[in-house]
């Protein structure tokens, strides 16, 4: 996928993400992170964002993230968001939930 | 999956974009939980409330609360994408908003037939609720109640009916006809009929008088805005140990009649009639299922 | 005349000699000793000169001016200006206000600290290491009993007072009028003035003698000096402690007061305390209402008091409050208009030495940071290892009470707040009997008699290490805190053994 323009997602109240992608000239994903629990989940958030980004084919690209203990699911849901808004796209592939 | 009959007593509003508050959604004892993709959510961010539902549903353990997720009406244009994701992501049920006419219903029962076959779930896993908020959707009520096999209820929407009625909400009394037709609609189609919001937090005696009435008229439930109004609700629908002695009372006779062989039976010299039987039996359920559904659930 | 050798015994009985004659008849009118007799110096500096300190010894402070405390700052930059060195500071609690005794760690001025807790960038420093001699940690029970036995020998003790008269009799409050400041009790500062060597009273409102009541009595202070600011009363109290809205917060609370009816220490007659957190002092909502149902009457209240307590006592709802410490102007109001409303010091309240108030507890009502599956609570450090937070009296009322019961929510954000081991060891296990969260109770195993109770009243027990799980499964593994060998604290029991330490927190990448 495509990075075109800069894509917002997530708010900063407690629980949540903001999400900044840009895109990048530069090769691979850059990924800066502040968070109210950098100590305890930076590692597995940085993992959860570029986990995600590359879900999508997503090569080079900037995330400026910032993170008021949002947990897994959410992270997902926010990078995923300002991925496509990003990108100016509107296909995303839901996928079926494990156990349905 | 979906079960059709279950306690509906209350249906908590979660809105969609609020990470913090859609995964404490399941603590305050709501028997549903429904995210709203639709009023609660800013025209510019639907795309990140059903991101945010979308992963909720698929990674979260909402225990044993229904889950229910209002989408955006189909002629928005936000509609099926909606329903592309939560169909996938294993919602219970769907809530239909602004449903004027069966038409309405079916055009959308089609839409999650398709997800449903596409996406290789069972067809039917998932069920609907259609919300009638217009004059039209209250007279047409009769035929939306019976318009779909996966509907388990359907639920006055009152903030947008009065506006339809060119009135605002008042008492009540501009909701009864709206309500006395849903009901009957409901009861005539074997399914859950549900009440409206409740809006100012603070008015719990207002709240608590609301929520008495519709259960007087015969309401399985109510959709509740706070977690704070979730117990008084429940309280209201709590049978009284009058009732139940009496209910349990009858049930004894029956039992005692059915021993002696007899189809007749009788209370305190009285002649038990069956909606008298029929009725004492809605409340021992109730009352027992209301028991445990307000334990912790376990882990 | 007197013979005393006519006197049997009189060895035993005095060596005071026979009397000698009367001193002068005094004529001077009360209003005229009063400016010959009086206590106050003309100044900080001089009273700190006439106590004789040296470097090297211990001062002391109390904490009831909290984020508004203008005192210990004033006077330890005075201490530092007279180029005073190596001071033990020994204060009941210190807060985020005051930061500036960093610089004055830094120069040498302090080297020492004892607290109860810590906040702000002061705790944020300690932890990385400010300080090469660790922070001792006592509870509000441990240091009264360590001023008591000598362990924490006191040389000045400098008390801020709302009121304090010419001799010295100084109070939170004043009957006179309140001349901006009150902070209702001033039971910590009482065990301080009580042993200490030295106290000078600073205060910015000067009443005439006798400031009935007093806190403070005129023969435990050597001077009074008059300041124009002793502190800010934005931050000394809020007008009145609200009740949260938070609906997670009234969730535990609810269950909390079911939990402490079913356990049966609500009847005619019981004792409580509550902490000062959201969900404990919601809890007290919930106890009013069935109390009023079921028509009982709480004998005494204890603690630090809010002005939900003092409703229910001018409601009629509890006899008597014991106050070592007035939350909100609500408290405070209420010590000085109601007449069973008593000030009790520090000692009182919570020493292991004597029979203290918290002995008589029925039941408690406690925060925590973190509590660990061994039901150990931390209410000391932070998840990331960072001091920031204050033992107050949470292992004396532990103790104390019958039943103790923990209340938090499972998680705050992210972080777990069960979990399989607490940072820091505040009050041990054996003393926390039931854990209430918004997601479901755990009784301590050692308490079969509870958790059978609590059943029984159709409430679900679960065990702490499902809860743990619960915690776990929601937010995930946090990555292990990273600490350096230094001890940056030592945590103090109750009887001032030590149950913990604190180490450096470690930040190189």
């Amino acid at each position: 996928m495509e990075l075109i323009t800069t894509g917002y997602a997530g708010t900063m109240e407690s629980n949540d993400i903001m999400i900044t992608v840009e895109p990048s000239d530069q090769d691979g994903v850059q990924v800066e992170l502040t968070s109210s629990v950098y100590q305890q989940f930076g590692k597995q958030i940085i993992a959860v964002i570029r986990e995600t980004v590359a879900s999508y084919g997503v090569e080079n690209a900037l995330i400026t993230a910032v993170d008021k203990g949002a947990l897994d699911c959410t992270v997902r849901a926010r990078v995923s968001t300002a991925l496509m808004r990003s990108a100016k796209r509107s296909d995303y592939t839901w996928e079926v939930r494990q156990d349905v | 999956m979906y079960k059709k009959d279950r306690l509906r007593r209350s249906m908590m509003f979660v809105p969609g974009n609020n990470p913090g508050m859609i995964r404490d959604a399941h603590i305050y004892g709501a028997d549903s939980i429904m995210f709203d993709l639709e009023d609660s959510v800013a025209y510019t961010e639907k795309d990140a409330a059903r991101f945010l539902v979308y992963n909720a549903l698929k990674t979260l353990n909402f225990g044993t609360k229904e889950t229910v997720v209002r989408i955006n009406d189909l002629a928005s244009g936000l509609g099926v994408e909606d329903l592309e994701a939560v169909v996938r992501a294993g919602v219970q049920v769907v809530r239909l908003p602004k449903t004027d006419s069966a038409q309405d219903v079916i055009d959308c029962e089609r839409e999650i037939a398709r997800i449903e076959r596409e996406a290789g779930i069972p067809v039917g896993t998932t069920g609907m609720m259609a919300a009638i908020e217009s004059a039209n959707g209250v007279l047409n009520a009769v035929e939306i109640a019976k318009s779909s096999d996966r509907l388990i209820g359907i639920a006055l929407g009152a903030e947008d009916y009065v506006t339809d009625l060119k009135t605002t909400r008042s008492d009540g009394i501009e909701l009864l006809f709206a309500r006395c037709m849903i009901l009957n609609a409901a009861r005539a189609a074997g399914i859950a009929a549900l009440d409206t919001v409740f809006s100012n937090v603070n008015d719990e005696e207002g709240f608590i008088a609301e929520a008495t009435l519709i259960k007087k008229l015969g309401f399985d439930g109510k959709s509740v805005i706070n977690p704070r109004q979730i117990e008084p609700l429940h309280k209201v629908f709590m049978p009284n140990e009058k009732d139940l002695n009496k209910a349990r009372a009858i049930m004894a006779a029956i039992a005692e009649a059915n021993a002696r062989g007899s189809g007749v039976a009788s209370l305190n010299g009285k002649m038990i009639d069956k909606p008298v039987v029929t009725r004492a039996k809605r409340l021992l359920d109730l009352y027992e299922a209301g028991s445990k559904a307000d334990e912790v659930e376990e882990l | 005349m007197v013979e005393l050798n006519n006197i049997p015994h009189i060895d035993e009985i005095s060596n005071h000699g026979v009397f000698a004659g009367a001193a002068e008849k005094k004529t001077a009118t009360f209003s005229e000793r009063y400016h010959q007799q009086n206590k106050i110096v003309p100044s900080l500096e001089e009273a700190i000169r006439r106590t004789g300190l040296k470097d090297g010894m211990t001062i002391s402070f109390h904490h009831h001016f909290r984020n508004g405390d203008h005192v210990i700052n004033m006077v330890m930059d005075k201490l530092a200006e007279m180029g005073f060195k190596n001071l033990t500071l020994a204060a009941s609690s210190l807060a985020s206000v005051h930061a500036p005794l960093i610089k004055h760690i830094k120069n040498g001025v302090i080297t020492h600290i004892e607290t109860s807790g810590l906040r702000g960038e002061l705790a944020e420093e300690i932890s990385r290491g400010l300080m090469d001699c660790p922070v001792v940690f006592r509870s509000h029970g441990g240091r009264a009993s360590a001023i008591r036995s000598g362990d924490l020998h006191i040389d000045v003790a400098f008390m801020g007072a709302p009121s304090c008269d010419p001799y010295g009799n100084a109070n939170g409050y004043s009957r006179d009028d309140d001349d901006g400041i009150a902070c209702g009790s001033l039971g910590y500062a009482r065990t301080d003035t009580e042993y200490a060597d030295n106290v000078i009273i600073i205060t910015n409102h000067l009443v005439a003698y006798p400031n009935a009541p007093w806190a403070i009595p005129e023969y435990d202070v050597d001077y009074v000096v008059l300041a124009d600011d002793i502190g800010d009363p934005k931050g000394i109290m809020s007008g009145a402690t609200r009740y949260t809205k938070d609906p997670k917060e009234l969730l535990i609370a609810k269950t909390a007061a079911n939990v402490i009816e079913a356990t049966g220490y609500l009847y005619d007659g019981f004792s409580m305390q509550m902490g000062s957190g959201g969900a404990s002092l919601a809890t007290a909502r919930f106890l009013r209402q069935k109390m009023i149902d079921q028509n009982i009457h709480c004998r005494f209240a204890l603690g630090g008091i809010t002005g939900q307590i003092t409703a229910m006592h001018e409601e009629g709802l509890i006899d008597r409050i014991l106050d070592v410490q007035s939350f909100d102007l609500d408290a405070a109001l209420s010590l000085k208009n109601n007449h069973f409303h008593h000030q009790i010091g520090a000692t009182y309240y919570a020493s292991h030495m004597i029979s203290a108030a918290v002995d008589q507890l029925d039941f408690v009502i406690l925060s925590a940071l973190e509590i660990d599956t061994d039901f150990n609570v931390n209410v000391l450090t932070g998840s990331d290892g960072v001091i920031r937070g204050a033992i107050g009296g949470h292992p004396d009322t532990a103790e104390g009470a019958s039943l103790s019961v923990v209340v938090a929510p499972l998680t705050r954000g992210r972080i777990p707040t069960i979990v399989k081991h607490v940072n820091t060891v505040v009050t041990p296990g054996e003393m926390v009997d039931v854990v209430v969260t918004d997601q479901g109770i755990a009784v301590n195993p050692r308490r079969t008699d509870l958790k059978e109770k609590i059943e029984a009243a159709g409430l679900h027990v679960f065990t702490i290490e499902q809860l743990q799980q619960r915690a776990e499964a929601l937010v995930g593994v946090p990555d292990p805190i990273r600490y350096k060998d230094r001890i940056v604290g030592v945590v103090m029991y109750r009887d001032n053994t030590i149950i913990d330490v604190i180490r450096q927190i470690d930040e190189d990448e």
